[in-house]
C-alpha cells in the first residue's frame, strides 16, 4: 500500500485517541450486530457493512468542524455513526421500523440528517459525487466557510460523472474534499482489473486538483491528511482529493461470498493492519489507558449496540399511512 | 450464559440453506470474526462468521444437512467455565425471527370505478381579474420575465446551464439576465448534463433553489438519474427531512428538421414519476405564471417548453405578481359535442381543429391541461360528462402516452358518460425522420384531430 508515511509525531491527546478508539469500536460492533440481525431476517434487502474501514470516517470527522457537510454511498452506517447520528435511529432504519431515521422508508442505503449535516445514503454508484459538489456549491454561494466531505469508492471512481464533477469543482473552486475510500474491490472486481491507474488520486492532476494517498488503516494518518485537505478547501483554493487506502473485511454486501480474494489476504489485513487494534496498542503502550479502561469502553459500546438492536426490534413497523406521505413537500 | 447460534439468512431471498461444512468443533474457542461454518445458499457458498466470543458448546446441526431453515439453532456457544449442560438440548425451531405482520391491502389511492359520479368540483376561476391590462408577449420573453421576477425576490434562486450567461441562452431565453444578476447567479456550465444536474440537485439539498436549463430535454437523458433518483426520491427516502426545491427547464419535443435525437417529447416519461411535478405550457401567460409557481414550489419541477412556441405572442396580464397554480386546467374554448384535451404545442393542433370543426357545425370544447403532474382530471371528467366524447392530442409516442393515461382514468371514472371510445391522437410510433414530408407525417396533424373528433361524434 503506497501511502504517505506520517513523519512527525502524531499531535493527538490521550483523550482524542481514546475517543477515536471508542468511535471506531462503535462502528465495528454496530456492524457486527447488523450482520447478525440480517442473518436473523430482521434486516432485509441489501446491507453493506463498513467493518475494516472505520479509521476513514473517524479520522476525517476528527478534521471536520461544526456545520461541515458529508455525503456518501450506500455503505453508509459508519459515516452516520461517526457524525453523531443515534445508533438507535440507524439500527431501526435497518429493520424498517417507525423509529428509523427515515421512518423506515429509506433502509440501509438511504438515511439523512439535517441536524448532523449528513446528506445520505445514495444507492447509485457515483451519484453522490456531483451531489456533494452541489452542497459545496451552495456553501460557496452563501459564503459560509463550510466544507463538504464527499465520499466514494474505488469502483465509483470509474464513473463518468465523477470527472464531470472534478472539472466543475475545479473551475468553480468548490470547497469539497473528495474522499476516495479505496477498499480495493469494486464489489468483486479488484482495482488492478478495473482501474487504469494504481493511484486514483492522481486522476485529479488532469483537472488541477491536488491530492494524496493516505494510509486508511491508521486513523491518525487519516486525520492528518484530512486537516490538510480541509485547510486547503476552507482557504478558498478549491477541491482536494484524498485517496484513503483501506480494506473491507466483509463481502460487498451480506450476500457476497467474496470468492474473489483469499481468506489469507483478509486475515493478514485483520491481524497486521486492523485500525482499532492499532489504536488499542497505542493506548496501551503509551500508557494512556489500561486493559481495564479499554474493557470498560468495550462494555459501554456493547451496551449501546445491544440497546439499539432492542430498539430496532421493538419499534413498530411504520403505519400504512406512511406509504402516502413525504412524496411532495 | 449459553447463546444459540442461528442459521443465518445470507441473501435478501434466502429461506433455507445447506450447512455444508463446520470449520469449528465442540470445545473450540471462537472470537468475533472467526469463520464458523460454510453455508450453501441457492446462489453461493458463504462463510459464516462468529459475532460473539465463547466456546462451541454443542453443534446441533451436523454438516451436510440440507434444507436448514433460517433461524434454526445450529450450535450453542457457552462462556468459559460454563458447563455444557447449560446448553439447551433441543433446538427450538426458530428464534426471534422477524415475522412481519401481514399487511392489509393498502388503501386505494384513488376512489376507483364509481359508476355514475357526481360532477366533480372544479376551479374554473379566470387566470386574472377582468379588466387587467394585457400586453402582447412572446413565450420567450414571458419565460425570461418569470425568472427575472423570481430572482429579484429570492436571493437563493439561480440559473445554471449551457450558454445561459454570456451567450444569452442558446434560444435566447436568458437574454439580459447576466447583466442584471451577474455571474454568481447566472452560471455557464460545461457541456456536462449529468454532472451539472447532480451539482444543482446537491445545491438544492444545501438550501438553494436552482433553475437548471437543459439546452433541450433530449440532453436531459444524460441527467435523468439525478432528476429521478436524486431529486424526485430524496424527500421520501429521508422520511420528509430534505428534498430538492428546483426547476429543470428547457425546450422539449420536435423543433423542425432536427432529426431523431433532437425531437423527442418527454411529457409521458416525467409524468410517471412520483415526487416530480410536470408543467407543459402552451401560451405565454401560462409560461410565465407557471414558471413563477415552479420556482417557488418546494419540489423538483420539470418544465417542458417548446422551441416552436418560443417566438409566438400571446396576451400576458400586466400584474405585479402573476402566477398560475399547478393542477388547474384551462378551458380555451367551450363546446358541447366533444372534448379535446391537450397541452403544450398539442394545443396548436387542438385549437386549429376546433376552428375547422366549427365551420362544419361541430362544437368542440378544448382543454389545456397546463400541468401533467398534478393533472386536473376533474375538469376533463366534468367536460366529458357534458360532451360524452373525448379526444386527446399530444406530440409524443402512442405506447405509454399521456392520452393513454387520461383515457384509462376517464373510462374508470366516467364510463357511463362515454358515447364513443376515447381516441388518443399521438405522434407516430417512429423515430423522428429528417425529410420534411416524413417529419410532417410523423407529427400529429390538425387533420388527424379533426378526423378523430368526427369519428367520436359519428359524423
Amino acid at each position: 500500500m503506497a501511502a504517505r508515511k506520517s513523519t512527525k509525531k502524531p499531535n493527538v491527546s490521550a483523550e482524542e485517541l481514546t475517543q477515536y478508539y471508542r468511535d471506531m469500536l462503535l462502528i465495528r460492533r454496530f456492524e457486527e450486530k447488523a450482520g447478525q440481525l440480517y442473518g436473523m431476517g430482521l434486516i432485509g434487502g441489501f446491507c453493506h457493512l463498513y467493518i475494516g474501514q472505520e479509521a476513514v470516517v473517524v479520522g476525517l470527522e476528527a478534521a471536520a468542524e461544526e456545520g461541515d457537510k458529508r455525503i456518501t454511498s450506500y455503505r453508509d452506517h459508519g459515516h452516520m455513526l461517526a457524525c453523531g447520528m443515534e445508533a438507535n435511529g440507524v439500527m431501526a432504519e435497518l429493520t424498517g421500523r417507525e423509529g428509523g431515521l427515515s421512518k423506515g422508508k429509506g433502509g440501509s442505503m438511504h438515511m439523512f440528517s439535517k441536524e448532523k449535516h449528513f446528506y445520505g445514503g445514495h444507492g447509485i454508484v457515483g451519484a453522490q459525487v456531483p451531489l456533494g459538489a452541489g452542497l459545496a456549491f451552495a456553501d460557496k454561494y452563501k459564503d459560509n466557510g463550510r466544507v463538504t466531505f464527499t465520499y466514494f469508492g474505488d469502483g465509483a471512481a470509474n464513473q463518468g460523472q465523477v470527472y464531470e464533477t472534478f472539472n466543475m469543482a475545479a473551475i468553480w473552486d468548490l470547497p469539497v474534499v473528495f474522499v476516495i475510500e479505496n477498499n480495493q474491490y469494486a464489489m468483486g472486481t479488484a482495482q488492478s482489473r478495473s482501474t487504469s491507474t494504481p493511484d486514483i488520486y492522481t486522476r485529479g492532476e488532469a483537472f488541477g486538483i491536488p491530492g494524496e494517498a493516505v494510509d486508511g488503516m491508521n486513523v491518525l494518518a487519516v486525520k492528518d491528511a484530512g486537516e490538510r485537505a480541509v485547510a486547503h478547501c476552507r482557504s478558498g483554493k478549491g477541491p482536494y482529493i484524498l485517496e484513503v487506502k483501506t480494506y473491507r473485511y466483509r463481502g460487498h454486501s451480506m450476500s457476497d461470498p467474496a470468492k474473489y480474494r483469499t481468506r489469507e489476504e483478509v486475515q493478514k489485513m485483520r491481524s497486521e493492519r486492523d485500525p482499532i487494534e492499532q489504536v488499542r496498542d497505542m493506548l496501551l503502550t503509551g500508557k494512556h489507558a489500561s486493559e481495564e479502561d479499554l474493557k470498560a469502553i468495550d462494555k459501554e459500546i456493547k451496551e449501546i449496540v445491544n440497546k439499539s438492536a432492542d430498539f430496532a426490534k421493538e419499534s413498530p413497523e411504520p403505519a400504512l399511512e406512511e406509504l402516502w406521505t413525504d412524496i411532495y413537500a | 450464559m449459553a447463546t444459540e447460534i442461528l442459521m443465518p439468512a445470507l441473501s435478501p431471498t434466502m429461506e433455507e440453506g445447506t450447512l455444508a461444512k463446520w470449520l469449528v468443533k465442540e470445545g473450540d474457542t471462537v472470537s468475533s470474526g472467526d469463520i464458523l461454518a460454510e453455508i450453501e445458499t441457492d446462489k453461493a457458498t458463504m462463510e459464516f462468521e462468529a459475532v460473539d466470543e465463547g466456546i462451541i458448546g454443542k453443534i446441533l446441526i451436523a454438516e451436510g444437512r440440507e434444507g436448514v431453515a433460517v433461524n434454526t439453532a445450529i450450535a450453542v456457544l457457552v462462556e468459559e467455565g460454563e458447563s455444557l449442560d447449560a446448553a439447551p438440548t433441543a433446538a427450538p425451531a426458530a428464534g426471534e425471527a422477524a415475522t412481519p405482520v401481514e399487511a392489509p391491502a393498502a388503501p386505494a389511492p384513488v376512489a376507483a370505478a364509481a359508476a355514475a359520479p357526481a360532477a366533480p368540483e372544479v376551479d374554473s376561476s379566470p387566470d386574472w381579474p377582468a379588466g387587467t391590462e394585457l400586453v402582447k408577449t412572446t413565450v420567450r420573453e414571458a419565460l425570461r420575465d418569470a425568472m427575472a421576477e423570481e430572482m429579484r425576490g429570492d436571493e437563493d434562486v439561480f440559473l445554471m446551464g449551457e450558454e445561459v450567461a454570456e451567450y444569452q441562452g442558446a434560444y435566447k431565453i436568458s437574454q439580459g439576465l447576466l447583466d442584471e444578476f451577474g455571474s454568481k447567479r447566472i452560471i455557464d456550465t460545461p457541456i456536462t448534463e449529468h454532472g451539472f444536474a447532480g451539482i444543482a440537485t446537491g445545491a438544492a439539498f444545501g438550501g438553494l433553489k436552482p433553475i437548471v436549463e437543459f439546452m433541450t430535454f433530449n440532453f436531459a437523458m444524460q441527467a435523468i438519474d439525478h432528476i429521478i433518483n436524486s431529486a424526485a426520491k430524496t424527500l421520501y427516502m429521508s422520511g420528509g427531512q430534505m428534498g430538492a426545491p428546483m426547476v429543470f427547464r428547457g425546450p422539449n419535443g420536435a423543433a423542425a428538421r432536427v432529426g431523431a435525437q433532437h425531437s423527442q417529447d418527454y411529457a409521458a416519461w416525467y409524468m410517471q414519476i412520483p415526487g416530480l411535478k410536470v408543467a407543459m405550457p402552451y401560451s405565454a401567460s401560462d409560461a410565465k405564471g407557471l414558471l413563477k409557481s415552479a420556482i417557488r414550489d418546494p419540489n423538483p419541477v420539470i418544465f417542458l417548453e417548446n422551441e416552436i412556441l418560443y417566438g409566438q405572442s400571446f396576451d400576458v396580464p400586466k400584474m405585479d405578481d402573476f402566477t398560475v397554480p399547478f393542477g388547474k386546467a384551462k378551458i380555451w374554448r367551450e363546446g358541447s359535442d366533444a372534448t379535446i384535451v391537450s397541452f403544450g404545442i398539442g394545443m396548436k393542433y387542438a385549437l386549429e381543429a376546433a376552428d375547422k370543426l366549427a365551420e362544419e357545425g361541430i362544437s368542440a370544447e378544448v382543454i389545456d391541461l397546463r400541468t401533467l403532474r398534478p393533472m386536473d382530471l376533474p375538469t376533463v371528467i366534468k367536460s366529458v360528462m357534458k360532451t360524452n366524447r373525448l379526444v386527446t392530442v399530444e406530440e409524443g409516442w402512442p405506447q405509454g402516452s399521456v392520452g393513454g393515461y387520461i383515457a384509462s382514468e376517464v373510462m374508470q371514472q366516467a364510463f357511463d358518460y362515454l358515447d364513443a371510445p376515447v381516441i388518443t391522437c399521438t405522434g407516430k410510433d417512429v423515430p423522428m425522420p429528417y425529410a420534411a414530408n416524413l417529419e410532417r407525417h410523423a407529427l400529429i396533424t390538425t387533420d388527424e384531430v379533426v378526423a378523430a373528433v368526427k369519428q367520436v361524434t359519428y359524423r
